[in-house]
């Protein structure tokens, strides 16, 4: 089996009485996609704050990259090769489409502590970025800011955007959100096509999406990890045919 | 340089700077010697809210507290001035330097906070600042304190007023030059994203605070060397030039001139000035004494431009790129 990039070791985290996030243990290997399942209020979001280093969990650990990354702060993770997509669309709106992911290339270029040469005429940031945009199919939108981009556009931004990092592991969250049947299916293509870059933990309630891309899934109920396997496991699975897939399965 | 004035926004950027570098010949000319004085204290504002617009305008970080560096740049100069230290090649980098452990201090605690708080607690900090130099009776306390202009022996001499506005300036130039190198450097690429965006930025990898205090820094110095001007320019410091007023009028001025554009403190400080010096006795020609309140004019003029031209004074030129 490939290697183990990010893993969660009973992860606790409580708001006042509510247990969110309760001894949950996750892995993720290079190579994969593991989706993340469950109904609304399971707890996806906040276990996925803990893993950006947006929150931070009561107890348990979270290993990355062959390190204990529990108390490092976001950014820090992100610069490890933790990438990630938001639930809700965030570009920088300001900016050009090209200007947004040359700057995701410029964070994965070491500091920025750069004052005066010109940033937009450097070869080795807008380069990779226009490639970066290709490889989207955003190339012909570059000029064009990003918040004159169509919603589905902007999420092929932030795909982008994301992978201009090059990422070990990917963490995206509802990318489908939003998107029309079309646009879905060519994500769902697009991401298979990721699995030799990236791992990628995908949290996602268009399930059809769910069953085509993931290797394994782990349904969380109640901030607990209910089951986890690989997609025939979990369809036939009594108890989340109960708690969650119901007859839709 | 040579495109930037085939746009309306370059032509009127020239016309500005060319009206001041010929300032005090026009003053002279018309023999109207306070107008150069009008000048020389428009071109010093303008760089302070130069150094404000580089972290309200580009980095979307309201302080509520910039005219503290008015004040430690200007009592540098004058307390050193006091202990004998006339020297300006002393008294500068001293003051410049002191304008940047204050701005790293209170950066550094005060950009861990956001919004509202953060203007909350810059303003503190620069009240502190108020009242310790209200303090320090040997210097002045509340009444403040007079001295003469820095020396540059063999340099140039301060005490002509011509001389001492060209210097500001130039170095106002300079301060524009930096910034507009700066707004599109890879630094300021990371304060803008940041100031529209700072969850997104994080995401990319960004340690957002870490610039964020570089900025603040940066901008404390120019602010520094802003009051180091503005004492000079009045051979007196006291603790007036750092009230929380001052403050407020620093922001009124970025916002009046377009927040984030580059040109904008410039224009925004040239019309604060004129508004200040021409309503008032405009207003006193219409009606004796009504002068003093040219601010019941001045304000609804404000909340017409927070309302209808958001960009203020630098949109009229025109809608902005990049």
């Amino acid at each position: 089996m490939a290697e183990v990039l990010l893993s969660t070791d009973k992860l606790v985290k409580r708001f006042g009485g509510l247990l969110a996030t309760d001894n949950v243990s996750i892995e993720v290997r290079a190579g994969e996609i593991h989706a993340l399942i469950g109904p609304n209020g399971a707890g996806k979001t906040t276990l996925v704050g803990q893993l950006t280093g947006n929150l931070a969990p009561d107890s348990g650990h979270i290993r990355f990259a062959g390190r204990d990354v529990t108390k490092l702060p976001a950014h820090a993770r992100v610069q490890l090769g933790l990438g990630r997509s938001f639930q809700i669309t965030s570009v920088l709106r300001e900016f050009t489409a090209l200007d947004n992911v040359a700057l995701a290339v410029q964070a994965h270029a070491g500091h920025s502590f750069r004052f005066l040469a010109d940033a937009r005429r450097e070869a080795s940031l807008r380069g990779p970025a226009r490639r970066g945009l290709e490889a989207v199919s955003l190339g012909a939108r570059a000029d064009v800011p990003a918040s004159a981009l169509s919603h589905g556009e902007q999420r092929q931004l932030e795909m982008a955007m994301a992978l201009a990092g090059e990422p070990k592991v990917l963490l995206l969250d509802e990318p489908m959100a939003g998107m029309g049947t079309e646009e879905s299916q060519r994500l769902v293509g697009f991401l298979r096509s990721l699995k030799q870059r990236c791992g990628m933990l995908l949290i996602e309630h268009d399930m059809e999406a769910v069953f085509a891309l993931a290797d394994r899934i782990t349904v969380l109920v109640y901030g607990r990890v209910l089951a986890s396997g690989t997609p025939e496991e979990i369809r036939t699975n009594a108890e989340v045919l109960q708690a969650y897939l119901g007859k839709a399965a | 340089m040579i495109d930037a004035l085939r746009t309306p926004r370059g032509v009127a950027a020239a016309l500005v700077l060319l009206l001041f570098a010929v300032w005090p010949l026009l003053t002279q000319a018309l023999h109207q010697p306070y107008l150069l004085s009008v000048g020389t204290r428009i071109v010093i504002w303008a760089i302070a809210a130069v150094s404000l617009n580089m972290i309200l305008g580009y980095g979307g970080l309201v302080s509520f507290g910039h005219a503290a560096f008015f004040g430690i740049g200007g009592y540098a100069v004058g307390i050193m001035s006091a202990e004998g230290i006339q020297n300006g090649w002393l008294q500068w980098p001293v003051a410049l330097l002191a304008s940047a452990v204050w701005a790293a201090a209170v950066g550094a605690l005060s950009l861990r906070t956001r919004g509202v708080y953060f203007l909350m607690i810059t303003l503190a900090f620069a009240q502190l600042v108020y009242y310790l130099s209200s303090g320090l009776e040997a210097y002045g306390g509340d009444d403040g304190l007079n001295f003469s202009r820095s020396r540059f022996p063999g340099l140039i001499d301060l005490r002509d007023k011509a001389t001492f506005y060209w210097l500001c300036f130039v170095l106002l130039v300079a301060a524009l030059w930096f910034c507009g190198r700066l707004a599109n450097s890879r630094f300021g690429l990371v304060l803008r994203g940041a100031g529209s965006n700072e969850l997104r930025m994080t995401a990319l990898g960004f340690p957002v605070f870490r610039y964020r205090l570089a900025a603040f820094t940066i901008s404390g110095v120019l602010g520094g060397l802003a009051g180091i001007l503005l004492a000079n320019e009045g051979t007196y410091v006291s603790p007036a030039m750092m009230s929380w007023m001052k403050s407020g009028d620093l922001i009124v001025i970025v916002v009046l001139g377009g927040i984030g554009a580059l040109f904008g403190p410039l224009y925004g400080a040239v019309v604060f000035f004129a508004v200040e010096e021409f309503l008032k006795p405009f207003l006193d020609l219409a009606h004796k004494g009504w002068g003093e309140y040219w601010q019941i004019v001045f304000g609804p003029l404000l909340v017409i431009i927070a309302l209808y031209a958001r960009g203020g004074i630098d949109s009229l030129l025109g809608q902005r790129h990049g």
